[in-house]
């Protein structure tokens, strides 16, 4: 098998047995890139010298016996709405085009002190705004199953390198499924963790009551590993949980014997894509061989948190996007004859067509008059939101939906209608509104061929109950010796 | 959703948006289209349930207020988009 088709865990088991060297690994993942970033067009940044030369520099600490960590020399793709020392973070935004971090994030750093070693910054919707990284300023990413297609979004440029092998795992952010869904697009593993789990300090904030930073990989393995590495309390985010750490690689049991699983009915309704209804249909059957305990319930909710995440995202964008005024850092528009001109032009040049029309609706959402019937309301939902899925973890270990309701569509679908953009995010942006954590892992492929992915949603600070129940459900399946993208043209 | 040219124009200047004349027509179909949806808030069974704003508990976190001292000015100023004698450049504002 090819170097770059290997997982993590086994990448480091071969650096470990020393029938491989980092620069070798490091070396294919360059070459790789080379090959495929023309199809793909998967990162903004690739740093090709800077991570040759870090492999070279861990491998004679290897070979002279030093004391490494585990994933000492293993490859990266971070998604480029984390900053990164000395590096551009652009959020792949015309407004960040040049914006060198002066620091490195949290998760960032927690990867340095690993010897991980970072290969690129990976393109994204402008400010993870959006679903299918089409709104990106530089380049549209194409879906390595087929190029025609949207990898998903906003971590499109994450999900689309794990899949393409182009990076051996990667980071993402999560605001409304922006992990999630690309995974389920790309068939990849995508984990969203509960909020607080993972520091935000260093991501660039979209809407801070729900971002989250979590790992894309190949495998469920993968996943666990990388959560155990960025999670953890860090007093830079006041939000994140100062729990103990946890080994998530020891929740992976491959028995989920006795376990509940709840499906809620409205996740299975019209809008939900026939072939993905089926392939979730046949998942349930595979749990139950596995030994669960399956139960439908009413869920009824998806529709008013869809619209409660606009408002609350909206809002919170508005708000944290200010910051972009063209003064310390970002654009700043060439003509001005004041302050305000200064502001306005640079906003108005700088930002892309989502990001204002989201700035608009969130401005117009917190103005007065509509505060009440809009953003008050929606914090209402949002209790509301939180009160069911309680409710439903009484009864239930895990929740099972369909990450999306299609698979991926053809590139420029959508593009033009907003709204329709925003219906794709119906079954993953509760688990956001309630903080919740969520997986993606693919369940099959629809008649073109084109991955399915089910999500698992636990409860607050549970991933190890869905690690294990989308672990066991891998081992039983095998998607990956199965299915390959085939970066099919036309 | 009814919303008037003269209101997105007042909503864009809060945010510090400019949209050109050719622009208002599209900004207004799209907020319309998005403002109908999210009126869907308003039929939730909320009755008089209490506001979130958060997805974790509420708590304040304190810390003593310490002075910690970033000396890398070069980096932070590397990204001005003009400086001059170390310190970032703006128009005039006081007349």
């Amino acid at each position: 098998m090819h170097i770059t088709e290997l997982t993590v865990h086994e990448l480091q088991e071969k650096l470990k047995n020393k029938e491989l060297t980092s620069t070798e690994i490091v070396k294919a993942y360059t070459d790789r890139i080379d090959e495929k970033e023309g199809d793909v067009k998967a990162f903004v940044t690739v740093l090709k010298e800077e991570a040759l030369k870090q492999a070279g520099e861990v491998d004679k600490k290897i070979q002279s016996g030093e004391q490494v960590s585990e994933f000492t020399g293993i490859p990266i793709g971070i998604k480029d709405n984390m900053c990164t020392k000395g590096v551009k973070t652009t959020c792949s935004s015309h407004m960040l085009e040049n914006f060198i971090a002066p620091y490195d994030a949290t998760v960032v750093q927690k990867l340095k002190d690993e010897n991980i070693i970072d290969l690129g910054k990976l393109n994204m919707d402008e400010f993870a705004m959006g679903g299918s990284t089409e709104y990106s300023y530089f380049k549209k990413t194409s879906n390595p199953w087929d190029l025609n297609k949207v990898p998903g979004g906003s971590s499109g440029g994450s999900a689309a390198a794990v899949a393409a092998n182009m990076v051996p795992w990667a980071l993402g952010s999560d605001t409304g499924g922006s992990i999630r869904q690309p995974a389920s697009f790309c068939g990849v593993v995508g984990l969203k963790p509960t909020y607080g789990l993972v520091s935000r300090y260093g991501l660039v904030a979209f809407a801070s009551s729900l971002d989250q930073i979590g790992p894309i990989t190949k495998d469920v393995t993968d996943a666990a590993m990388l959560l155990n590495i960025i999670a953890g309390h860090d007093e830079k985010d006041t939000t994140s949980s100062d729990r103990p750490k946890i080994d998530y690689t020891k929740s992976l049991k491959n028995d989920i014997k006795g376990m509940k699983i709840g499906v809620p009915k409205e996740f299975f309704g019209d809008g939900i894509n026939e072939e993905v209804k089926e392939s979730l249909e046949k998942a349930i059957e595979t749990y139950k061989k596995l030994g669960a305990e399956i139960e439908e319930f009413s869920l009824n909710i998806e529709k008013y948190a869809l619209a409660t995440y606009y408002i609350v995202a909206c809002a919170e964008a508005s708000s944290n996007l200010g910051r972009f005024d063209g003064i310390r850092y970002g654009y700043r528009a060439k003509d001005f004859s004041s302050l305000k001109e200064l502001y306005r032009k640079s906003r108005s040049e700088g930002f892309g067509a989502e990001v204002k029309r989201r700035i608009i609706l969130g401005t117009y959402v917190l103005s007065s008059g509509y505060y009440d019937a809009y953003y008050k309301k929606a914090q209402q939902v949002r209790t509301l939101v939180m009160n069911e899925f309680s409710k439903a973890f009484e009864k239930y270990d895990v929740i099972l939906t369909p990450t999306s309701p299609t698979v991926a569509f053809d590139i420029g679908a959508k593009s033009n209608n907003p709204l329709e953009m925003y219906l794709s995010d119906i079954c993953t942006v509760s688990v956001n509104i309630a903080g919740l954590p969520g997986i993606s892992i693919p369940c099959g492929v629809d008649k073109q061929g084109m991955p399915i992915g089910m999500q698992l949603i636990g409860n607050k600070f549970c991933e190890e109950t869905i690690l294990n129940a989308a672990y066991t459900f891998e081992q039983e399946i095998n998607f990956r010796e199965n299915y390959k993208p085939q970066f099919k043209k036309m | 959703m009814q919303v008037s040219k003269e209101e997105i124009l007042h909503i864009a200047n809060l945010a510090d948006i400019e949209i050109n004349e050719n622009e208002i027509e599209k900004y207004l179909a799209n907020l319309e289209d998005i403002l109908n949806f999210a009126n869907i808030v308003n039929e939730a069974p909320v009755g008089d349930l209490d506001i979130t704003i958060g997805a974790n508990e509420a708590k304040n976190v304190f810390r003593k207020d310490e002075i910690k001292v970033f000396e890398d000015n070069k980096s932070l100023l590397q990204n001005a988009p003009e400086q001059e004698l170390n310190m970032f450049k703006i128009p005039k504002v006081i007349n």
